[in-house]
């Protein structure tokens, strides 16, 4: 037997005393890990949303603007294509995907359509609901602020597709209604005869009336050059968070880059708040954990100043006193903690579903996270009745009678 | 000389009330003594007690323990020489009630950190000794107060101290009990050769001593070898 023996024993004996102070810090640590499970679970929702999203920041030519960008002017600026290079040698965090494009309206057999060269392998990446199409190869890793994995969702698995011949092209479900091709079909642009690919489904957005080539094809075919009208760039939520708009910038200083606002600030903005409660709820439990355990603890001291009274008669010291309870503290902050993760984690992953309607997961990290929390708050809550008691007059055990 | 007490006087202050519960004692324990000190309540013979065993501060005089001053010593030297050289029994048995018989005679061990299987041993032997080795896992409230307070002379023996300091062992039992620990306590001082210091008001324990003292308004009226 030793101290922290004695301090064992003394828990084991007042068991339903060691009750209240275990709840106290059990269910502190609880909130924290069910709040904290709770938005990362939030944060890795919004990413994927994000992701089936597609692209959420565009980078434009200087001067230009996004409606150039979506009815393709024929005299809508252009930038060269090397940005991308610049971009991808940046090698910025968040970047999960880069898309450059030359747009130009023409027509074809008279009707008027918007020719749109792209890289294939990066266009589709960038595009979900082409993904289910079935232009989708091996998916590659998903990185997102250093947490690596593949989408479960395969829509959302980052894909490449052959690439596009300088002859094919893709129709968007509208241009292919209005050009009356289907895939295999033949169509003439700037006398040059390509053959349809492939009908890509209709998604409701500007891509349903255009036609796809291969970049490169598009600029010989247009004369532009190595140049492109603009760059549609997949960021990782955080990342467009902390500033990758204004990094992007840092980069292309001649550019225009812009987020498409109305995607990613609503949901950035809930997952700020999500981590700034769950942080204000650390806050209030350690002050309130800290508080009642403080409280516990002198409750504790007080009924046990006779067995004090006798250590120190025996010889204990201060510092021995001190140990004593701390040890008793430690005991509590390690259940305390192991209890709360267990409790806080089952709690949000059984209602997570169902109430949040997130699929909410356990985070073994936090583990030690809890351990240590709920530790910290038991020593620092202890820290000023151990003192305290150990300042006990030992006399007074003596003279009780 | 074991202890060694000169001028010593203890002063207590509440507010505007001063109390002098020690007036200027001398006092001489011989090694292997066994001394009880008697006197009315309220005369001083606890707080006496206490001022020897460094619990409370003298406010004058000096205290030598084998030649060596004690009186200015910090807590934590007090603390080592009561964990050294000192054991209590106590009115009121003074057990920690959440350890068995036989770990509260191994607490004085545990607190100096002695090893396990000296703690065994040691607590072992000696609840023999008072005749509880089969009330070992026993926990002092499954005890008789009698039992208890045998306990508690074994713990007092248990880091082999020069002197044990019994503050009204018997107070709380009954006369043939008292009788029964008063023998124990005699057959101990003479069978390990420690010295008592045996605080009391009854008469009878008193005369187990071998020198005796009497306390009257904190001031040594009587000092004499039985």
């Amino acid at each position: 037997m030793n101290l922290a023996g004695i301090a064992w024993r003394e828990l084991r004996h007042r068991r339903s005393s060691l009750v209240s102070g275990l709840v106290a810090i059990t269910l502190g640590i609880a909130v924290v890990v069910g709040v904290r499970s709770v938005t990362v679970a939030s944060e890795h929702a919004v990413a994927v949303k994000l992701d089936s999203l597609g692209a959420n920041v565009l980078v434009l030519p200087q001067g230009a603007t996004v409606d150039d960008y979506h009815t393709a002017d024929i005299d809508a600026p252009t930038f060269p294509e090397e940005y991308v290079e610049r971009m991808v040698t940046s090698a910025l965090l968040g970047v999960e995907n880069i898309s450059p494009k030359l747009t130009r309206r023409t027509k074809i057999e008279g009707v008027s359509i918007v020719l749109t060269g792209i890289l294939p392998d990066s266009e589709v990446a960038s595009k979900p609901t082409w993904q289910l199409e079935g232009l989708e190869g091996a998916p590659i890793e998903h990185v997102c602020s250093g947490r690596h994995g593949v989408h479960a969702d395969p829509r959302l698995q980052r894909t490449v597709v052959e690439t596009l011949a300088a002859d094919e092209c893709l129709l968007g479900a509208d241009a292919a209604q209005r050009l009356d091709k289907v895939a295999g079909d033949r169509v003439a642009l700037e006398g040059q005869e390509l053959t349809v690919a492939r009908v890509l489904p209709a998604t409701g957005t500007v891509d349903d009336d255009r036609m796809f080539m291969h970049l490169h094809a598009a600029q010989d075919l247009l004369g532009t050059g190595r140049q492109v009208s603009a760059i549609e760039v997949m960021g990782c939520c955080e990342q467009i968070s902390e500033g990758l708009l204004s990094k992007l910038r840092n980069v292309l200083p001649d550019t225009r880059v812009t987020g498409i606002a109305q995607i990613v600030s609503t949901q950035i903005e809930t997952n700020r708040l999500m981590d700034k409660i769950s942080w204000g709820i650390l806050l209030i439990v350690l002050l309130v954990g800290g508080l009642s355990i403080g409280n516990y603890m002198w409750g504790n001291v007080t009924q046990r100043r006779r067995e004090i009274g006798i250590l120190r008669m025996l010889g204990a010291r201060r510092g021995g006193i001190i140990f004593l309870l701390l040890a008793k503290a430690v005991v509590l902050g390690v259940l305390g903690g192991l209890l709360g993760y267990g409790i806080g984690t089952l709690a949000v992953v059984l209602i997570g579903p169902g109430t949040l309607g997130l699929d909410v997961r356990a985070l073994p990290a936090w583990i030690g996270g809890s351990l240590l929390l709920a530790v910290s708050v038991a020593v620092l809550g202890s820290l000023l009745p151990a003192w305290l008691a150990s300042r006990f007059d030992p006399s007074a055990n003596m003279q009780e009678i | 000389m074991l202890i060694q007490a000169r001028g010593l006087c203890k002063r207590f202050e509440r507010g505007h009330v001063c109390v002098d519960a020690l007036q200027d004692i001398d006092l001489d324990i011989e090694e292997r003594a066994f001394t009880t000190v008697t006197g009315a309540s309220g005369s001083g013979k606890t707080t006496l007690l206490l001022t020897l065993a460094g619990l409370l501060r003298p406010t004058a005089g000096s205290i030598q323990f084998r030649g060596a001053e004690l009186a200015g010593l910090s807590d934590a030297r007090w603390a080592a020489f009561r964990h050294e050289h000192l054991g209590f029994v106590m009115q009121n048995f003074s057990l920690v009630p959440y350890l068995t018989a036989h770990e509260n005679v191994a607490l004085p061990l545990a607190i100096g950190r002695g090893g396990r299987a000296e703690q065994h041993q040691r607590a072992t032997a000696l609840l023999e000794r008072v005749g509880l080795a089969n009330r070992a896992d026993h926990l002092p409230r499954e005890l008789s107060a009698g039992q208890q307070q045998r306990v508690a002379i074994a713990r007092a023996l248990a880091n082999e101290p020069a002197l044990v300091l019994a503050d009204e062992p018997t107070g709380n039992l009954d006369p043939g009990l008292a009788t029964d620990v008063l023998d124990l306590l005699r057959a101990l001082n003479e069978e390990h050769g420690m010295a008592i210091l045996m605080v009391t008001h009854s008469p009878e324990a008193a005369r187990a001593g071998t020198a005796r003292i009497h306390i009257d308004a904190g001031r040594v009226v009587e000092h004499a070898r039985a």
